[in-house]
């Protein structure tokens, strides 16, 4: 079965309520979004992620109260280079949005949500580690997984699979 | 929320604390988390788990393998249910390529993983009561649970890892006496658990060690990100098979159990309930079991049977190309959540349209439920520790991948 293609202009998608919301609050915040999958993602820009996190948690329509999942994906060589994802549920609405902030490969640094969620602690702890991804206003960033003293990112796509850094 | 933000450094205050480390070996801590605890006497002050002994890089892994090759890795995460992450991962690789899934391997899949959950809770059941000192459970319900490991390994060939969940169906046909086999499971397990609440529910000891006990509020457990029975026995009615259907989940009838009191005691009731209706959705799977093939229609995906391989050319072909070079999968990305025995496990799956996958990321519910830990466990006893890491049920494969 063929997938269906996905919808990737802004306008077709401003009646989804995440969207709309973000769009009537700041239209400078969002600078994409797409459908595709069954599943929306909002591309919003960095300096903006914490409080469209906080206005899609508080906002009645749209209920996004619960972070499912924060996680990072490394386009590398492109630029810029990093993503990172936010999976937001909403338990009322049984509704998932996912928001998606791009960062460059020189010094990437966004906003924590932990002061959102405080949920989102390990999270980003663990982004920071595995990507080198700093969250500024995050309580106590340091490693999750790897030793304190490990050199290197490991899911960096420069970081080898085996051998020797 | 400043309740609710992680204790940064633990110094001991003057004469008045002293810090405890406990773990990573401790036999209560189920497996390797470490836990310090800053301690006035006997009452813990504050406390901050310590994780990452267990780190083996599963996701760096994944980026380096075909898409087929990552289901076994799968199974590794948390190992006591496997057929969860199974599910979970091919279910995210199925919605990337669009395959239909035909009914019967649809249906077998919800019924391996119910015997999954029932599994996994009758581990986390033995182990818990374990912990607060009831021995004898432990042994009771490692019984009924060597039944269902003989199950799988009827089914799948393998006890504990095993990747009987393939893209695009299941590996194998059941054995022929295996639905006689869960039949006769389903008839008398819930007598065991009537055995398992007889020893605990009504008994004073475990009332006293478990109600009150580590309480978290609603509001606090959503916000942390707890999911699961963590986050049913706060209150919060949400049970991902029920209000986001996968895998033909919407075809059963079940309930979900809830309470309110968020202490040990209801999620312990939360989980004994699970159990029971876990069992009925076996019994509604047996019934019901669709006849038909067990496998997608899709010949450059699905690896062909063996028969066919030595009579057929196309299917030998079709074969060497999966092994040796995979199948592409259209780019985009997919986020697929399905609500294991611990809470909501998600698989965040990218691909650029080659054969391995870009990225692959699991939510591990456990690593969110962790994080429950501090705010249950900050004012009350030691002892209690001990009580609420096992109501929370962590499996340190998850958390640490």
């Amino acid at each position: 079965m063929p997938v269906t293609p996905a919808i990737t202009d802004l306008e077709q998608l401003k009646a989804h309520p995440a969207v709309a919301r973000l769009l009537a609050w700041n239209p400078a915040s969002v600078t994409g979004a797409k459908f595709d999958r069954d599943e929306i993602s909002i591309h919003v820009d960095r300096p903006f992620i914490r409080e469209a996190c906080a206005i899609l948690r508080d906002d009645p329509t749209c209920a996004l109260n619960y972070l499912s999942d924060l996680t990072c994906v490394d386009w590398f060589p492109a630029e810029p280079r990093f993503e990172v994802i936010y999976h937001l549920l909403s338990i009322p609405k049984k509704e998932r949005v996912r928001l998606k902030v791009k960062l460059d490969g020189v010094s990437p640094v966004v906003e924590s949500v932990t002061s959102v969620w405080p949920g989102a602690n390990y999270f980003e702890r663990e982004v920071f580690d595995l990507f080198g991804i700093r969250f500024s206003g995050h309580p106590y960033l340091v490693r999750l997984l790897m030793p304190e003293d490990w050199e290197g990112h490991p899911l960096r796509k420069d970081y080898p699979v085996e051998g020797y850094r | 929320m400043a309740h609710l933000t992680a204790t940064p450094v633990l110094e001991p205050n003057q004469d008045r604390t002293m810090i405890l480390n406990m773990g990573p070996q401790h036999p209560s801590t189920h497996g390797v988390l470490r836990v310090l605890l800053e301690i006035d006497g006997e009452t813990v002050v504050r406390i901050m788990p310590d994780i990452g002994f267990l780190h083996t890089g599963i996701e760096k892994t994944c980026e380096a393998k075909f898409y087929q090759q990552v289901v076994p890795l799968t199974d590794r995460i948390d190992y006591l249910c496997p057929m969860t992450n199974n599910l979970c991962y091919v279910l995210a690789v199925e919605k990337l390529l669009g395959l239909q899934i035909p009914p019967k391997a649809q249906w077998m899949r919800v019924l391996m993983n119910e015997l999954t959950r029932i599994n996994s809770h009758l581990v986390w059941l033995g182990t818990h009561a374990m912990d607060i000192g009831a021995l004898t459970v432990f042994l009771y319900c490692f019984r009924e649970r060597e039944e269902i490991l003989k199950l799988f390994e009827a089914v799948s060939g393998q006890r504990m890892m095993t990747s009987y969940f393939r893209i695009g169906g299941i590996s194998l046909e059941p054995p022929l006496d295996f639905f006689d086999r869960v039949r006769h499971f389903a008839s008398y397990f819930p007598q065991k658990i009537d055995e398992y609440e007889n020893l605990l529910t009504g008994n004073p000891i475990w009332m006293m060690r478990t109600k009150g006990v580590a309480r978290i509020t609603a509001e606090d457990a959503i916000a942390l990100g707890a999911s699961g029975p963590t986050l049913r026995g706060s209150g919060v009615d949400i049970d991902l098979r029920r209000d986001m259907p996968y895998s033909g989940y919407e075809n059963f009838k079940f309930k979900v159990p809830v309470k309110q009191e968020g202490d040990v005691f209801a999620r312990y009731m939360c989980r004994v309930a699970e159990l029971r209706e876990s069992i009925g959705i076996v019994k509604q799977a047996l019934e019901g079991m669709p006849e038909g093939p067990i496998k997608a229609d899709a010949p450059g995906i699905v690896l062909p049977d063996r028969e066919k391989m030595k009579t057929q050319m196309e299917a030998l072909i079709y074969h060497f190309k999966i092994i040796t070079e995979g199948f592409a999968v259209p780019p985009g990305e997919v986020y697929q959540a399905v609500e294991s025995p611990r809470g909501e496990m998600g698989y965040y799956v990218v691909s650029d349209g080659t054969a391995k996958p870009y990225r692959v990321h699991m939510r591990a519910a456990c690593l969110a439920n962790l994080q429950t830990l501090p705010t249950m466990c900050e004012g009350g006893l030691i002892a209690d520790v001990v009580a609420a890491i096992g109501s929370i049920d962590i499996v340190l494969g998850e958390i640490d991948r």
